[in-house]
C-alpha cells in the first residue's frame, strides 16, 4: 500500500530536482555524439566565391580543425585570434562553416576581426549545420587524418582551451602515422 | 487603448479564476451550497475575459499595431492576414494565452455539462480548474505579458518565425493544446475525487468522456505537428525525438492507458487508485511539457526564447500542483477499496493492466531519454544526448508487444475466457494478418526487410482482430453496434494502418544526394527525375527560387513537383519547401539544397512508401475517439431521469456478454 504513495512522490521530488538542476545549466554544452565517427559530408559554396566549393575531402590526410561560426555571433570574435594562432603554431588548416549568416555581413566581419581560416564554407540554410549535430555557435570540430571526429569543442575556443586540450590533441593526431 | 483593454482583461479574468476557485471550496468546506453554485457563473465570466483579451490581441495583430512589442516581434505588414492570426500564438506570450483561453473554454464546457453531475462535484472540480488557471494568469501578468508596449514604435515588425509561415501553424498549436489543457478536466475530476473520497462507477462515466475528448484533441495535434514537420522541414523525416514533440507524446501516452483504465475501473470496479494516480501523471506530463517548451532547459529544433525566471516560476508551479495533488492522493488513495479478486491474465482486464503497464514504461523511456541530457550533466557526465538511436531501440520492443495484446485483448472477455475460444477467435485474424502483410511487402519497391514485414503483421493483426470483433458482435442479427464498441475499433485499427505506415517507411525508405544540372535525369526508386530548371517566383514577404522537376514511371509522365528555396526579406532566413508526390502507397519527396556553380543544385530525393499512412492511422484513431465520444451512454443521464427504470447495467450488460 506504502509504495503505491512513495514512488509517485519520489519520483515527483526526483524530477523537480533534476529540472531544477538542468535550469541552472547552459544547454548549448552538447559533445558531439559523432564523437570517433567519420565526419558528416561537408560540401558547400566557398564564402568568397560561390562557383568553388570546400569540401573536407580536399583536406584528406591532413588532421583539420572545423570551426562553425557567424558573424551574428559575440562569441565567435574572442576566438578567432586563438583559432589563428593555432593555425599557426600547430601548422593545421582551420576549415570555417559559415552558418546562417549573408555573405556581406560575413566578409565585413572578416575584415574587421580577422581570417584565421584557410578556406571557409557557406552554410546559409543551416542544414550542413545540422548533419554535423551542432547545438550552438560557436563550436569547433577536430578532425584526425582518417577523417574522423576527435574531439568538439562547444562555445568558443579559449587560451586554455587551446594549450591544454587542443594543442595536445593535434601533436599526438600529427603524429600518429 | 485596444492592448491596454486586453491587459484589463487579463487582469479581471484573474479576479474570476480567483473566484470560481476560492469561492466554491470556501462554499464546500463550510457546506454552503449557495457559495459553490458561484464556481458556474465565474468560470463564464473568466472565459468571457480571457476571450476579450485574445481578441485584443488578434486585433493588434490585425491592425499590425507595433507599439506592442509581442506584435513587432512576430508580424510584418507583408505577412498574408491568416499566419497574422496564426502569429497571435507564435512565440512564448500568445502561446500561453491560447493555453489559459482553452483552458477557460473547458471549463465552459464543464459548466454545460454540469446539469448532469452532483453539484459538489460540478463546483469542485471547476474550482480546481480555476486554482490551475490562477497559476498561469499570474505567470503571464508577471513574466510574459503579451500586450507590453515599446515606445518609439518601430516601422517594421520583425515577422514571424518562417518555419512557423504554414498552413498546420495555424491549426496545430491550438490542437495540441486543447489536448494538453484537456487532461486538466480529467485531473480535475480526479482531484474531485480525492476530495470527496469516491471513486465508483458514476465518478468513471463522468470522467471518460473528458479524457476521451481531451485524447482526441491531442491525437490531431500530434499528427498534423508530425504532417507539418514532414512538409515543411524539409528534411523527409515524420517524428524527430525532438524534446517538444516527446513533451507531446508521454501525456499521449499516459492519455491512452487512462482511458484503458477508465474502462476496467467502471466495469469491474478495480484498479481505482491507479486510475486516479493516471489521471493525475497525464495532467502533470501537460504541464512538464510546458516547461520543457517554455524554460529552455532542453535544446531542440522548436526553441522558443528562453528566460530562466520563466523557468523557475513554471517548475515551482509544477512541483506545487504536482505535490499537492500527490500529497492528496496519499492522504486519501487508500480509502478507496482494493478489489480483492484476483485479476486472471486471461481476461480483458488482465491484458488491460498489461497494456497499461506497457504504455507507463513507454512514457517514462521516453521521458528518461529526453531528459538524459540534464541528468548525464547532473551525474558529471557532460551533456550527452541519446538522440532518435535510443528511442527507436527502446521504444520498438515497448510497442511492439503491446500492439499483439491490443488484438488479442479485444477478443478477450470480462473476468475470464476460456483458451479454446481465445483460439478460434484468433486464428482466422493472425492468418489474415501474415497473408497481407506479405501483400503490402510485395507492392512495395526495395529491399525487403524481416522488421518491416514483421512490423506489417503486427499492423494487419491490430486491424484483423478489430474486424473480428466488429464481425463476431454482428453476427447475432444485430447491425446496430453501440458507438462505443465501433469507435474502440476504429481506433485500433487507426494504430494497426499507423504501425504499417511506420514499418514500411523504415523498412523500405531511402534518399539520395545527387548534383544536377537543369536537363539531368536521375533513376531513383523506380522513377526517372527530371531537372527542368529553376525560376524565381516572388511571395508576399519572401522571395523564392521554384525548381520543377518532372517524374516518370517507365516513360510515362506521373508527376511535376516544386521545391523552392525561399529567402524571407525580414530576417534573411532560407527556408526549404521540400516538392512533394504523394499517393496512398508513397511519397516521392524533392528538396532543393544549395546552388553551386553552372546551374548545378544540389538535391535531394527522398522515397517514402506508405508515409500518408502514419497520419491516415492517427486520424482514423481520432476519428474512432469521436465516434465513441458520441455514445449514447454518456449523454444518457437527462433523459433517463424522464425514462426512469431503464438501467445502466442493463445497457451495459450487452458489451458484457461480447
Amino acid at each position: 500500500m506504502r509504495w503505491r504513495v512513495v514512488v509517485p512522490v519520489a519520483v515527483l521530488i526526483a524530477l523537480v530536482g533534476l529540472l531544477g538542476y538542468g535550469l541552472t545549466r547552459d544547454p548549448h554544452t552538447l559533445p558531439s555524439a559523432y564523437l570517433n565517427r567519420a565526419a558528416p559530408t561537408l560540401a558547400l559554396p566557398s564564402l568568397a566565391d560561390e562557383t568553388q566549393a570546400v569540401r573536407l575531402a580536399d583536406m584528406a590526410g591532413r588532421v583539420t580543425l572545423v570551426n562553425v561560426w557567424a558573424s551574428w555571433c559575440v562569441a565567435c570574435r574572442s576566438e578567432v585570434s586563438e583559432l589563428a594562432e593555432l593555425s599557426e603554431t600547430t601548422d593545421i588548416p582551420v576549415v570555417g562553416i559559415d552558418y546562417k549568416d549573408t555573405r556581406d555581413e560575413a566578409s565585413r566581419w572578416l575584415r574587421r576581426f580577422g581570417n584565421p581560416y584557410a578556406r571557409i564554407a557557406f552554410d546559409e540554410s543551416g542544414s550542413t549545420g545540422i548533419d554535423w549535430g551542432i547545438s550552438g555557435v560557436p563550436e569547433t570540430f577536430v578532425i584526425g587524418r582518417d577523417g574522423q571526429i576527435k574531439d568538439k569543442i562547444v562555445g568558443p575556443v579559449t587560451a586554455e582551451v587551446r594549450r591544454k586540450r587542443l594543442v595536445p590533441l593535434i601533436e599526438q593526431l600529427k603524429a600518429e602515422s | 487603448m485596444i492592448p491596454e483593454l486586453g491587459h484589463l482583461a487579463l487582469i479581471l479574468a484573474l479576479a474570476m479564476a480567483l473566484v470560481q476557485s476560492l469561492w466554491p471550496l470556501y462554499g464546500i468546506a463550510a457546506n454552503r451550497p449557495a457559495y459553490q453554485q458561484v464556481a458556474a457563473p465565474a468560470a463564464v465570466g473568466h472565459c468571457l475575459m480571457l476571450g476579450l483579451a485574445f481578441l485584443a490581441l488578434a486585433w493588434s495583430f490585425y491592425v499590425n499595431d507595433f507599439s506592442v512589442t509581442y506584435v513587432a516581434d512576430n508580424s510584418n505588414t507583408n505577412l498574408p492576414w491568416f499566419y497574422r492570426l496564426g502569429a497571435v500564438w507564435g512565440a512564448h506570450e500568445g502561446s500561453l494565452l491560447l493555453w489559459m483561453m482553452e483552458l477557460a473554454l473547458w471549463s465552459v464546457a464543464v459548466v454545460c455539462a454540469s446539469r448532469t453531475l452532483p453539484r459538489e462535484v460540478a463546483s469542485t472540480v471547476l474550482a480546481v480548474m480555476g486554482l490551475v488557471s490562477i497559476g498561469f494568469l499570474l505567470f503571464t501578468l508577471a513574466t510574459s505579458n503579451p500586450f507590453a508596449r515599446q515606445f518609439p514604435a518601430p516601422a517594421q515588425g520583425r515577422d514571424l518565425n518562417p518555419l512557423l509561415q504554414d498552413p498546420g501553424l495555424v491549426f496545430h498549436p491550438p490542437m495540441l493544446y486543447m489536448g494538453y489543457v484537456g487532461f486538466c478536466v480529467a485531473f480535475a475530476f480526479a482531484i474531485t475525487a480525492l476530495i470527496h473520497g469516491r471513486v465508483d462507477a458514476a465518478w468513471t462515466r463522468w470522467t471518460r468522456p473528458w479524457t476521451l475528448a481531451a485524447w482526441v484533441f491531442l491525437t490531431i495535434g500530434i499528427t498534423l505537428g508530425s504532417w507539418w514537420a514532414y512538409n515543411e522541414l524539409g528534411w523527409g523525416g515524420w517524428w524527430f525525438w525532438d524534446p517538444v514533440e516527446n513533451a507531446s507524446f508521454m501525456p499521449w501516452l499516459v492519455g491512452t492507458a487512462l482511458i484503458h483504465s477508465l474502462a476496467v475501473t467502471e466495469k469491474r470496479g478495480i484498479f481505482q487508485s491507479w486510475t486516479v494516480l493516471l489521471a493525475i501523471t497525464a495532467f502533470a506530463l501537460s504541464l512538464l511539457g510546458t516547461f520543457l517548451v517554455r524554460s529552455g532547459v532542453l535544446v531542440s529544433v522548436h526553441a522558443f526564447a528562453t528566460d530562466p525566471s520563466r523557468g523557475i516560476y513554471i517548475l515551482s508551479f509544477f512541483a506545487i500542483v504536482v505535490g499537492g495533488s500527490l500529497l492528496l492522493y496519499a492522504a486519501r488513495a487508500s480509502k478507496f477499496a482494493a478489489g480483492t479478486e484476483p485479476v486472471s491474465p486471461l481476461s480483458r482486464e488482465g491484458l488491460l493492466l498489461l497494456n497499461n503497464l506497457f504504455l507507463v514504461v513507454a512514457a517514462a523511456a521516453v521521458l528518461i531519454g529526453t531528459l538524459y541530457p540534464i541528468l548525464a550533466d547532473a551525474l558529471g557526465m557532460g551533456r550527452l544526448s541519446v538522440g532518435p538511436p535510443y528511442f527507436n531501440k527502446v521504444f520498438v520492443p515497448l510497442t511492439a508487444p503491446l500492439v499483439l495484446l491490443m488484438g488479442a485483448g479485444a477478443a478477450m472477455a470480462w473476468k475470464r475466457t476460456r483458451p479454446n475460444a481465445l483460439m478460434s477467435r484468433l486464428w482466422t485474424p493472425a492468418v489474415i494478418a501474415i497473408v497481407a502483410a506479405v501483400v503490402l511487402t510485395g507492392l512495395t519497391v526495395g529491399v525487403s526487410g524481416l522488421a518491416a514485414l514483421a512490423g506489417c503483421v503486427l499492423g494487419a493483426w491490430a486491424i484483423a482482430t478489430a474486424f473480428e470483433e466488429l464481425w463476431r458482435r454482428t453476427r447475432g442479427s444485430r447491425w446496430m453496434l453501440p458507438r462505443q464498441v465501433l469507435g474502440m475499433a476504429l481506433a485500433h485499427i487507426g494504430v494497426g494502418v499507423f504501425v504499417i505506415g511506420v514499418s514500411l517507411v523504415s523498412g523500405y525508405g531511402g534518399e539520395r544526394d545527387v548534383r544536377m544540372t537543369p536537363g539531368d535525369t536521375v533513376q531513383y526508386a523506380g522513377h526517372a527525375f527530371v531537372f527542368r530548371g529553376v525560376d524565381n517566383v516572388p511571395g508576399p514577404n519572401y522571395q523564392a527560387r521554384e525548381a520543377t522537376f518532372d517524374i516518370y514511371k517507365n516513360d510515362r509522365q506521373v508527376a511535376s513537383v516544386f521545391p523552392e528555396k525561399r529567402k524571407y526579406d525580414q530576417s534573411a532566413q532560407q527556408m526549404t519547401e521540400s516538392g512533394i508526390s504523394s499517393g496512398p502507397f508513397g511519397d516521392l519527396y524533392v528538396s532543393l539544397g544549395e546552388p553551386l556553380a553552372d546551374d548545378a543544385w544540389t538535391v535531394r530525393i527522398y522515397n517514402r512508401p506508405f508515409v500518408r499512412w502514419i497520419w491516415a492511422g492517427g486520424f482514423i484513431a481520432a476519428f474512432g475517439g469521436i465516434l465513441a465520444l458520441s455514445d449514447k451512454r454518456y449523454w444518457r443521464r437527462r433523459r433517463r431521469r424522464a425514462r426512469a427504470g431503464r438501467s445502466d447495467e442493463a445497457a451495459d450488460g450487452q458489451e458484457v456478454t461480447a
